[in-house]
């Protein structure tokens, strides 16, 4: 790939083989193979209900594959025993599409639970790591707020702030950007940029907001809702341009393809 | 003259009249305003009318006298097409305003992609739907398995010391599942004991046998009754409060949250909300038996002129440490009955608004239920090892 952006190493961190997801009697992808790369940002796209979420839900430990292999540095997610599982989940964090906050604690002892459950940190330590992290994401002093008491956005940067409790691995997003006001999806986007850039985090990026896209990716693949599988996989800028493929280059280009074309 | 959508004029009722011309074409004239809230022509009137022409092969449409309309019109339209195409006739929409053949247009548009929407399910015979209810029951019963094998690793981690759970949490609920439960179950336990006073008194007084009033209070209270109360109200009470919860963070993905950090959602909401039960509804139910048994000696004082200090006497003389330990043996499985339905519909919870309410009506069904289940055997159980 051309485009290098630094932080990115190069080496296969996730690696999907030949993965097949579903509930009950529906299949929502199969065939689904393609690695992401230590230190990269890489983005799952693609339109609206094409399995995205289903696709991030396998990979945060949360749905078993019908088929195929999730292999993460190397050991395989769904084939290892649960306790061994459970510490791979744990190198994740995951901010949802809502933020997913715990409504019963306030911002601070949400992002102080993963804390207690896996350190020997003091509460005080604790909270002062909550206060950083919250600081990172632009709510200082807001440790004591109900999530209720806040703004949806601000709930989502608060998701941010505790899926980094744990310093992760990896970093997994859930569309980073939906329902948030341009700045604020801007601010978003340069703090993955900026946390990739400092800690080496690997970022996985649901969305499907092309500017957004076109800001941060390393990496992406292209999933399709008619066949149910991925359609591409590279950077999205060099996928807009020089995709073979009609729909990825439609979908890149807002729908446009040709000077006369509309998809 | 047509006009165009959101123009308001004076409503006149929509018409609908169709002219036939030469050689099979018709027109169908168009007037008055087509608003949805005026009461529209159906459908079916133009097929009637298309039938009171026969012979006609293409429709043409005059809009001359439509003086205003909205998406009422172009359903209308869009399902005129479809009769039309039904019947072989040609529909030309050419006299139509503008604006409404772009509607339509933009309508068309839109891919069909095959997915919206559920295929019609034609009314299930009686064997396919006794098939699929014995499929239901198979799976919730499954699901329930699952549950409690779940519920018995969280208990076992509970006591080798590694359950994950927050202690604040657990001092939480037993403060909202135990303390604050005290008026509502004081109240109903008082009244409970109030009436079997009553009862008593009316039929005892036949035989001038009243002070037995407080043997009969006061077994039926310690035995049953005070731990029964207390179990039926903290279902309403807090096992309806679980089943929110847990189905409201199911809803926002909270449970989710918990999972992906490795964190047992058995081990972090169900054994707190367990534990708390079956630490609560025992010293409730003791405090239910002691409001019974006041209800029944202001019964047994104000209306069947006892002395307070005899019917106490008499109530101490008739109740035994078999009858206490029967009621604390039942008020702590009750107590586990209210948690584990609790806890179980919050977790089987789906992820909309409604399912929440289905999971906290189900909740309290499910707990009742078992209770009065459990009330039978425990009443067998304690004859046959001669706690009675």
């Amino acid at each position: 790939m051309s485009s290098r952006e630094p932080g990115s190493t190069g080496l296969p961190h996730i690696r999907l083989e030949g993965i097949a997801l579903g509930y009950g009697d529906t299949l929502v992808q199969h065939d689904l193979t393609f690695d992401i790369r230590r230190g990269d940002v890489f983005v799952i796209m693609g339109g609206s209900g094409c399995g995205k979420s289903t696709v991030m839900r396998c990979l945060t430990g949360l749905l078993e594959p019908r088929a195929g292999r999730v292999l993460i540095g190397g050991e395989s997610l769904w084939e290892v025993q649960p306790a061994e599982r459970s510490a791979l989940m744990r190198r994740n964090g995951v901010m949802y599409q809502s933020g997913a906050l715990w409504s019963s604690m306030t911002l601070e002892e949400n992002i102080c639970l993963p804390l207690e459950q896996y350190t020997d940190l003091a509460p005080q330590q604790m909270r002062a790591i909550a206060e950083y992290k919250l600081a990172l994401v632009g709510l200082a002093g807001f440790g004591d707020y109900y999530p209720a008491e806040i703004s949806g956005g601000m709930r989502k940067r608060v998701g941010v702030a505790r899926a980094m409790a744990l310093d992760p691995d990896t970093l997994f997003f859930d569309e980073p950007s939906a329902g948030l006001d341009p700045l604020s999806a801007r601010r978003l986007d340069e703090l993955i940029l900026e946390l990739r850039d400092s800690l080496g985090t690997t970022m996985v990026v649901i969305s499907h907001e092309l500017d957004s896209i076109f800001t941060i990716a390393d990496d992406s693949v292209f999933l399709d809702a008619e066949t149910k599988t991925m359609l591409a996989t590279g950077n999205p800028r060099e996928l807009r341009e020089h995709s073979p493929i009609k729909q990825v280059r439609a979908f890149l280009n807002r729908g446009e393809v040709g000077p006369d074309e509309r998809v | 003259m047509p006009q165009t959508p959101g123009m308001t004029t004076a409503t006149s009722p929509p018409t609908l009249s169709l002219e036939s011309r030469d050689a099979g074409r018709a027109t169908l004239v168009l007037g008055g305003t087509w608003r949805l809230t005026q009461r529209l022509p159906r459908l079916a009137r133009a097929g009637e009318l298309l039938e009171q022409a026969p012979g006609v092969t293409a429709l043409d449409f005059d809009t001359e006298q439509l003086s205003d309309w909205d998406s009422g019109l172009v359903t209308f339209i869009a399902g005129l097409e479809q009769l039309c195409r039904a019947r072989g006739i040609q529909c030309e929409p050419g006299g139509l305003p503008d604006g409404l053949l772009k509607l339509l247009e933009l309508a068309r548009s839109v891919p069909q992609t095959g997915r919206g929407g559920h295929a019609m399910q034609p009314v299930p015979s009686f064997v396919s739907q006794l098939g699929s209810d014995a499929m239901d029951l198979i799976q919730s019963t499954g699901e329930i398995m699952e549950f409690f094998g779940e519920g018995t690793i969280a208990f076992r981690n509970l006591l080798l010391g590694r359950a994950r759970f927050r202690r604040s949490d657990l001092w939480l609920i037993m403060q909202e599942s135990g303390a604050d439960a005290l008026p509502i179950v004081g109240l109903v336990s008082f009244l409970v004991g109030i009436i079997l006073g009553y009862i008593g008194d009316q039929q005892l007084k036949e035989f001038g046998a009243q002070i037995y009033v407080a043997d009969l209070v006061g077994l039926a209270t310690v035995i049953q009754m005070g731990a029964l109360v207390t179990a039926i109200v903290l279902s309403g009470r807090t096992g309806a409060a679980f089943a929110a919860q847990i189905g409201t963070m199911q809803v926002n993905e909270e449970i989710d949250a918990l999972r992906t950090l490795g964190i047992s959602p058995m081990e972090f909401l169900v054994l707190p909300r367990m534990l708390a039960l079956i630490a609560m509804t025992p010293l409730l139910a003791i405090y239910a038996d002691l409001l019974g048994i006041l209800g029944g000696a202001f019964v047994g004082t104000v209306v069947g002129s006892l002395t307070l200090s005899a019917y106490l006497t008499e109530t101490q003389l008739a109740i035994g440490w078999n009858h206490i330990i029967q009621g604390l043996i039942a008020a702590t499985v009750y107590g586990a009955i209210v948690a584990a339905s609790g806890c179980l519909r919050g977790m089987q919870c789906g992820r909309s608004a409604a399912a929440v309410g289905q999971a906290t009506t189900s909740a309290v069904v499910t707990s009742i239920v078992f209770i009065v289940i459990a009330a039978a055997v425990l009443t067998i159980i304690f004859d046959a090892v001669g706690l009675s």
